[in-house]
C-alpha cells in the first residue's frame, strides 16, 4: 500500500527534455509558473497549454502518467472550483436559486482556476519526472549558491535535500517491514476500531524513530570516513554545463511568456 | 495430519503492472505436526514471502494454504486468530520492539490476544525463562540491553503467544558464534518443551544440518525439495549449483569421496562425522 507513493519519482530517459541542464530546467519551470499566472485570458491560458503539451510530446512521458499526478488533488479541485463558481459574482447572473447564483464571472474564474492547475500540476510533475532527485538538488545547490555570500547555507540545505529524498524509498521499506511485524504480534493496523488503531500507531511510530536515528547516527559515521566536512572545496563528478540547447529551450520559453504578456496587453 | 498445508500457491508481485514479478509458483507442501523444518534458500528465492503466507501476512495471488486442515482465508475476517496461532518472527526482530519495559513488549502479542492479566503474566514470566531472561530484567528498558540479549526478548514476544507453529526468519543474522549457539539451542529446547513446530530461514548449512529434522530448499520461486537432512545433503551438487553452500564438513567428505575414501554416509555435522571416521579408523585397525 505505501509502495503506491509517487514523489518525486523520475523515469529515465533519453528524450531532449531529459537532457536539458537542470539548472535551465529549474529556471523554465519557474518561467512556465509566471507564464501561467500572468495570463488572464484565454489566448493566454491556451499558450500555456500548448508549452505544456509541447514539452509533455517532447519528453516521451506518457500522458497517463500525468493523469496519476492529478488524480489525487482531484477532490480539492472540484470543491474549489464549486466554492468559486458559487460565490464569486460578476458578470452577468446566469441562475438564481435561493442564496446560490451563478454568474459568467464565476464559472470563469472556476473554469481558469482548473486549467491553471491542471497545467501547474503536469508541468512540475514533467520536472521531476525527467530529472533525477540528484540532479535537481545540484541545481538548486548552484542556483542558490549566490546566498552564499550572505552567509546562507545552501550546500547544507542542498546535502539535507539529496539525503531525504534518498531515504523516502527506504522508510517506506521500513515501515512496511515493522507493520507487518506488528501485525504478526495481533496488531490491529488496518482493521479494528479506530481507537484500538491510534494505539497500535505507537508500536509502528517508535521502532521507526528508533531505526531512522540509528540510520542517521550511521550515516554521519560513514560521511566522515569519506572526510565530508561540508561543500567547501567539494567537487563534483558530475559538473554541469550547459548547452546551445539549454539556451534555446530558455528563449522559446521566453518567448511563450512574451506573448502571453503581449496576448494581456492587447486584449 | 499436516498442520500446515499448501496448494499450487502461488504470489505475484505488483500484478497488472511492468514490475510483475512472481515470487513463488505452485507450492505444494505439508508440514508435519511437532516437527523443526529449516528452511533454505537463496536470496530472492521467494523463502520470505512463503513463511509470510503461513500466517496469512500475505494472501495468496492463488492457491490454498490451510492450518490444520482448515482453509485460511475461507473467513478473512478471522485471518488475526491464524496470526496468534502460527507466530512470525521477522528478520532483525530486535527494532520491532517498542515498549518502554521487557514486560510490556514481551505482552504486547498476548495483550492482542485479548488473555487476561494473570494469564498474560504467567505467560510472560514462563517464556523470559524458557528463552534465558531472569525475571529481574523484566522492568528495565528494552533498549538498555545487547543486542542478543534484545533479540531473546523480541523472539519472546512472539513465542508467548504460544503459537502451534513458530516461524523465524534468520534468527541468528549478526550474532557472533556463542550467541548463535545460545539463540538455536534455546529455540530447539522450546520446540521440544511444547511439542509445536517450528520453522526456521537460514543461510547458515551448518546450523540447519545440526538442528533441523526435515529442510525445505525454495529455488527461483518455486520448491525444490522438502525431504529429510539426510536426503537433502545428499542433493550437494545440485545445491551447490543454485549457489547454496552445504555444510564444511559434508564438502570434505564429498572430496574423500571423490578421492577414493567413501564412507558410505551423508555427512553433515562434525559430531558424526568424528563417529564414522573413529570407526573407520577402528575398523581398519589403525588405533
Amino acid at each position: 500500500m505505501l509502495k503506491d507513493i509517487t514523489i518525486g519519482q523520475f523515469f529515465p530517459g533519453t528524450s531532449l527534455i531529459h537532457r536539458l541542464d537542470p539548472r535551465f530546467k529549474l529556471i523554465i519551470t519557474l518561467i512556465f509558473l509566471i507564464m501561467l499566472f500572468v495570463g488572464d485570458s484565454p489566448i493566454g491560458l491556451v499558450i500555456g497549454a500548448v508549452f505544456t503539451f509541447l514539452s509533455i510530446a517532447l519528453s516521451k512521458i506518457k500522458p497517463k502518467l500525468f493523469f496519476k499526478s492529478i488524480k489525487p488533488i482531484l477532490p480539492f479541485l472540484i470543491i474549489t472550483a464549486l466554492l468559486n463558481l458559487f460565490f464569486i459574482t460578476g458578470g452577468d447572473v446566469l441562475f438564481k436559486w435561493r442564496f446560490i447564483t451563478i454568474t459568467t464571472g464565476g464559472i470563469k474564474t472556476s473554469v481558469f482556476m482548473i486549467a491553471r492547475i491542471i497545467l501547474l500540476i503536469s508541468g512540475s510533475s514533467l520536472l521531476t519526472y525527467t530529472t533525477s532527485p540528484i540532479a535537481l538538488t545540484d541545481a538548486i545547490e548552484r542556483l542558490l549558491s549566490p546566498l552564499k555570500k550572505l552567509k546562507f547555507p545552501v550546500h547544507e540545505l542542498a546535502m539535507m535535500m539529496t539525503i531525504a529524498l534518498r531515504f523516502i524509498p527506504t522508510l517506506i521499506e521500513e515501515t512496511d517491514k515493522i507493520i507487518s511485524a506488528q501485525k504478526a504480534r495481533g496488531a490491529e493496523i488496518s482493521t479494528g476500531s479506530l481507537a484500538a488503531r491510534a494505539r497500535n500507531i505507537v508500536s509502528i511510530l517508535v521502532p521507526l524513530f528508533i531505526s531512522s536515528f540509528r540510520r542517521a547516527e550511521e550515516l554521519a559515521t560513514a560521511m566522515e570516513c569519506r572526510c565530508y566536512n561540508g561543500g567547501e572545496g567539494r567537487t563534483r563528478l558530475r559538473q554541469l554545463k550547459s548547452s546551445m540547447c539549454d539556451y534555446i529551450a530558455l528563449a522559446v520559453t521566453l518567448l511563450f511568456l512574451a506573448a502571453v504578456i503581449i496576448v494581456n496587453i492587447i486584449f | 495430519m499436516a498442520i500446515l498445508k499448501t496448494e499450487d500457491l502461488t504470489y505475484t508481485y505488483s500484478q497488472g503492472t511492468p514490475f510483475e514479478k512472481t515470487a513463488i509458483n505452485k507450492v505444494n507442501l505439508e508440514i508435519e505436526e511437532g516437527e523443526l523444518v529449516g528452511v533454505m534458500g537463496h536470496t530472492g528465492s521467494g523463502k520470505s514471502t512463503l513463511i509470510q503466507h503461513f500466517n496469512g501476512l500475505l494472501e495468496p495471488t492463488s492457491g490454498k494454504v490451510y492450518l490444520d486442515g482448515e482453509d485460511i482465508w475461507a473467513d478473512k475476517k478471522k485471518i488475526r486468530d491464524v496470526r496468534f496461532k502460527v507466530g512470525l518472527v521477522f528478520q532483525y526482530p530486535e527494532y520491532q520492539i517498542f515498549e518502554d519495559t521487557v514486560y510490556k513488549d514481551i505482552a504486547f502479542g498476548p495483550k492482542n490476544m485479548g488473555l487476561s492479566d494473570d494469564e498474560i503474566k504467567s505467560r510472560v514470566y514462563e517464556t523470559a525463562e524458557n528463552i534465558g531472561i531472569s525475571p529481574e530484567y523484566m522492568e528495565r528498558s528494552p533498549f538498555e540491553l545487547s543486542g542478543g540479549q534484545k533479540r531473546r526478548v523480541a523472539i519472546a514476544g512472539v513465542m508467548a503467544m504460544k503459537p502451534k507453529v513458530l516461524i523465524l526468519d534468520e534468527p541468528t543474522a549478526g550474532l557472533d558464534p556463542k550467541g548463535r549457539d545460545k539463540i538455536l539451542g534455546l529455540i530447539k529446547s522450546y520446540q521440544q518443551k511444547t511439542n509445536s513446530t517450528v520453522l526456521i530461514v537460514s543461510h547458515s548449512m551448518e546450523d540447519i544440518a545440526e538442528y533441523a529434522d526435515k529442510i525445505l530448499v525454495m529455488n527461483k520461486a518455486e520448491l525444490f525439495c522438502y525431504d529429510t537432512a539426510v536426503n537433502v545433503f545428499g542433493l550437494s551438487n545440485e545445491i551447490e549449483q543454485m549457489g547454496l553452500d552445504v555444510p564444511q564438513i559434508t564438502r570434505v567428505f564429498n572430496k574423500l569421496k571423490e578421492r577414493g575414501i567413501d564412507l558410505g554416509k551423508e555427512v553433515f555435522t562434525v559430531n558424526y562425522a568424528k563417529d564414522l571416521v573413529l570407526k573407520a579408523l577402528k575398523e581398519r585397525g589403525l588405533s
